[in-house]
């Protein structure tokens, strides 16, 4: 794998804020409502990839995460009133809760079984949402009375706002000491094992982290959409969209995974005449794009004389 | 016996105490009842033939695998049955034979890891820690390389790194895997210089190796093991001479039966020239010239590590290689292993690979899917004579075979699909004596009965010359000797010990 210079990660990322939050003043409100999703769909990338990036995880349930932190976040408003700050708040540590409470048995798991779970709790906990439709509002979905705001260039600040500060967190710990033990578990568990790391708190920590963003993003999400249903944040189909967009901007690069939910978000949209067929159209080019460039979007930053020679 | 001499030298010396370790696989003991003590500055080589269970026991101190039984100590205090970070931090380090070094980050940034502490929130001295490894990569001979990444590296300093690692956090026990598989006579050299300042430092050092010669000039002690158990232990010399160890690496007697009509009129079947293949740096094969005749059977003699697994998959296609490999006349180069092994070269690979949830009676179908339902049970009811234990085994899933069983089924399913060129790699890997009588006996069968040709690998000398015709040895990638099995004892038998 080619090493991409922190300089031009961080050019990159400068020029992508300067465009973003200057957007605003020129663009349509439809295409702020389109990156306003996209947003926080890239943090719940960013989130995946330090557990697969960086752990070596495979989480095939993203959207367990996702779910917990919107679902509750959700039921809290319309059910009990509460204020939406602490309904994002209670949904992204119940976010952290659920997810510790699969990760610990799971990791404990070896090979592609800690995947495969990951994968049953996301069909666990969208038939606990329909079984319980007095209060998840079931197959319907859920609505809340609370918006976070109706304006749409207030609601595009908020997620870019979420977004930057969620992206620069993750990044900083994907960097710090933290992520290079976590990358050598990665890559060989006996090997960092045996310098000493306890590999087990390392990789709970991380999905703690992930759990957290996740359940974030997935609160605020459900605030901007003004409702929840399985369709749009638990369902598989969904996971495999942040997986994908994860991997399309490059996988180990945190920053990447917003490049890839824009894409992903953006090109769904734009292909929408299509119909049905624009889902498929968009899985094609995500495939092009993955056996062309399998570093991703942010392979092309990486610096080529440093390569092997 | 041995033990009475450490006694002498003070029993409070002794940082590494092993007591009667056993480690059970299934119904396998892969370990049965070791025991050694190590004191400070003084270097142990820990030898045996493959499947000994040498590595095992490096594991199991380690903490990467917990002992059946048995206790481990490190400066008094038990760390049998602990996790491999815990082991860690009581003072054992470990260098592993094979490990890939992150591709991201320099060789200083590999160093740093390894100081790292073990605490998520813990304040890290960034100064003093970039000191602490630039310290390191000083005496490990990294200095001038510590900005590189490891892709830019050569084989022997990213060997450094691992030490480099694992002497990081000041162990007092380091323990180190084939300290000089893959390096070059100098680097040898170098190495030993560092493992030796290693030494004087205080440290015990166990080194894990195949054989007494690579590592006696190093070693103030040698213990030899032999499928799970000790069979010698001393000073080097002592070893070398000691008579089990003789019988266990060159045999009690060594048998030859060559077939002399078969020298002349044969064409060559396989003829391989100046097959050189690279993984990464490492050059692993070199300049390599072999030949099989039509019918004959050729030994490839050979420690771990010196090439024939290598060479044997070269052959089936499976790696890239420069040179040419022809068969009956007609090169391979190029060739998907699928078709290779369709053209009747069939490779029985070192590890077996059986479908293991398979009864040994599919396993065999599989492999005779392509003849007629005929065909196949005739060639099914001569394999069950060649190795009738399997007839017995036939509905039995092949994971729960033993040892023994698995090879002859693994070779059995060779046979199935008819090959005219069987490569056969370590067949004895970790057979027991008596197993290795009755894969003795097919193999004469084979060669007696059949227009077979055999090129097998092994670095057992005692199995590998009564089947050969003709024997090429091969050591660090390289052809050393080739020649009849009766000269190989007077000429090859002093590198066996």
């Amino acid at each position: 794998m080619q090493r991409i210079p922190k300089t031009r990660l961080i050019i990159l990322a400068m020029f992508f804020l300067i465009i973003a939050y200057s957007l605003p003043l020129y663009a349509k409100a439809y295409l702020l409502g389109l990156l306003t999703v996209a947003y926080y769909f890239g943090i719940f990338s960013m989130s995946w990839d330090l557990l697969f990036g960086y752990a070596g995880e495979v989480n095939f349930g993203p959207t367990f995460l996702i779910g917990l932190g919107a679902y509750t976040a959700g039921i809290l408003n319309n059910q009990f009133g509460l204020g939406i700050y602490w309904c994002i708040l209670t949904g992204s540590l119940a976010s952290v809760v659920g997810g510790v409470l699969l990760a610990l048995p799971a990791l404990r798991l070896k090979g592609p079984y800690f995947g495969l779970t990951t994968l049953v709790a996301v069909l666990l906990l969208q038939n606990m949402i329909v079984v319980m439709a007095d209060i998840t509002g079931g197959e319907i979905g859920l609505t809340v009375p609370d918006v976070i705001a109706i304006n749409d260039t207030a609601n595009y600040y908020i997620a870019l706002g979420v977004m930057t500060v969620s992206g620069f967190i993750l990044y900083a710990f994907a960097n710090s000491r933290f992520g290079l033990i976590l990358e050598a578990i990665g890559q060989n568990p006996t090997e960092a094992a045996s310098l000493g790391f306890n590999v087990t708190k390392h990789k709970l920590t991380a999905f703690i982290i992930s759990a957290f963003f996740s359940g974030i993003a997935g609160a605020f999400l459900v605030f901007y959409f003004g409702s929840a249903s399985v369709g749009t944040l638990i369902e598989v189909s969904v996971g495999v969209q942040v997986i994908i967009a994860a991997v399309l901007g490059g996988r180990r690069t945190i920053l990447g995974a917003v490049l890839g939910s824009i894409f992903m978000i953006s090109a769904t949209e734009a292909l929408r005449p299509l119909g049905t067929l624009s889902t498929f159209v968009v899985s094609l080019i995500a495939l092009a794009v993955i056996m062309i460039a399998p570093g991703g979007f942010l392979s092309f930053l990486a610096s080529k004389q440093e390569s092997a020679n | 016996m041995k033990l009475e001499t450490n006694e002498l030298n003070g029993k409070d010396g002794a940082i590494l105490k092993v007591q009667d370790i056993v480690c059970r696989f299934g119904g396998l003991i892969a370990v049965n009842e070791i025991s050694f003590e190590l004191r400070a500055g003084e270097i142990m080589g820990l030898i045996g033939p493959n499947g000994s269970g040498k590595s095992t026991v490096m594991k199991l101190i380690m903490g990467v695998l917990k002992p059946s039984q048995g206790t481990i100590q490190v400066n008094g205090a038990f760390i049998n049955g602990l996790p491999a970070h815990k082991v860690a931090k009581a003072g054992v380090g470990i260098v592993f034979q094979h490990s890939k070094p992150l591709q991201r980050q320099t060789v200083l940034e590999h160093i740093k890891l390894a100081l790292l502490p073990d605490e998520i929130f813990a304040i890290v001295n960034h100064a003093e820690l970039n000191a602490r490894a630039l310290d390191i990569a000083k005496r490990v001979g990294l200095i001038h390389l510590v900005d590189r990444l490891p892709g830019t590296l050569s084989f022997a300093d990213l060997r450094r790194i691992e030490l480099a690692k694992a002497i990081a956090r000041d162990p007092k026990v380091v323990l180190i895997d084939e300290p000089f598989a893959g390096l070059t006579a100098s680097e040898v050299e170098e190495f030993s210089v560092l493992i030796r300042n290693f030494k004087d430092e205080g440290r015990a050092i166990l080194l894990v190796d195949h054989n007494v010669k690579s590592v006696a000039a190093l070693v103030d002690r040698v213990f030899a093991m032999y499928l799970g158990a000790k069979i010698a232990e001393g000073p080097a010399n002592t070893v070398m001479q000691d008579p089990v160890v003789r019988e266990v690496y060159l045999g009690g007697s060594l048998l030859v039966a060559t077939r002399p009509e078969l020298e002349f009129n044969r064409a060559a079947l396989i003829e391989i020239k100046d097959v050189n293949v690279y993984y990464g740096k490492a050059q692993a094969l070199e300049n390599i010239n072999l030949h099989v005749r039509e019918r004959e059977f050729v030994s490839v003699v050979g420690l771990n590590g010196a090439g024939k697994s290598t060479l044997f998959n070269a052959v089936s296609g499976m790696l890239d290689y420069s040179g040419s490999i022809s068969f009956n006349s007609k090169s391979l180069q190029g060739i998907s292993p699928a078709q290779i092994s369709r053209a009747g070269v069939i490779q029985c690979p070192e590890t077996r690979e059986l479908f293991g949830e398979l009864s040994v009676g599919e396993n065999l179908e599989v492999a005779g899917l392509h003849l007629s339902a005929k065909a196949r049970k005739e060639q099914s009811e001569w394999l069950f004579e060649l190795f009738p234990i399997l007839k017995s085994r036939i509905s039995q899933a092949a994971a729960t075979l033993s040892g023994g069983e698995q090879q002859m089924l693994a070779i059995a399913r060779c046979l199935m699909s008819k090959p005219k060129l069987l490569l056969l790699d370590e067949p004895t890997l970790g057979l027991a004596p008596v197993i290795l009588e009755q894969l003795s006996k097919a193999l004469e069968k084979l060669r007696h009965s059949t227009d077979l040709t055999v090129l097998l690998a092994e670095q057992n000398v005692t199995f590998a010359l009564p089947h050969a015709d003709r024997v090429y040895v091969l050591e660090h990638a390289r052809i050393i000797w080739e020649g009849k099995p009766d000269k190989f004892v007077s000429e090859m038998g002093h590198i066996y010990l």
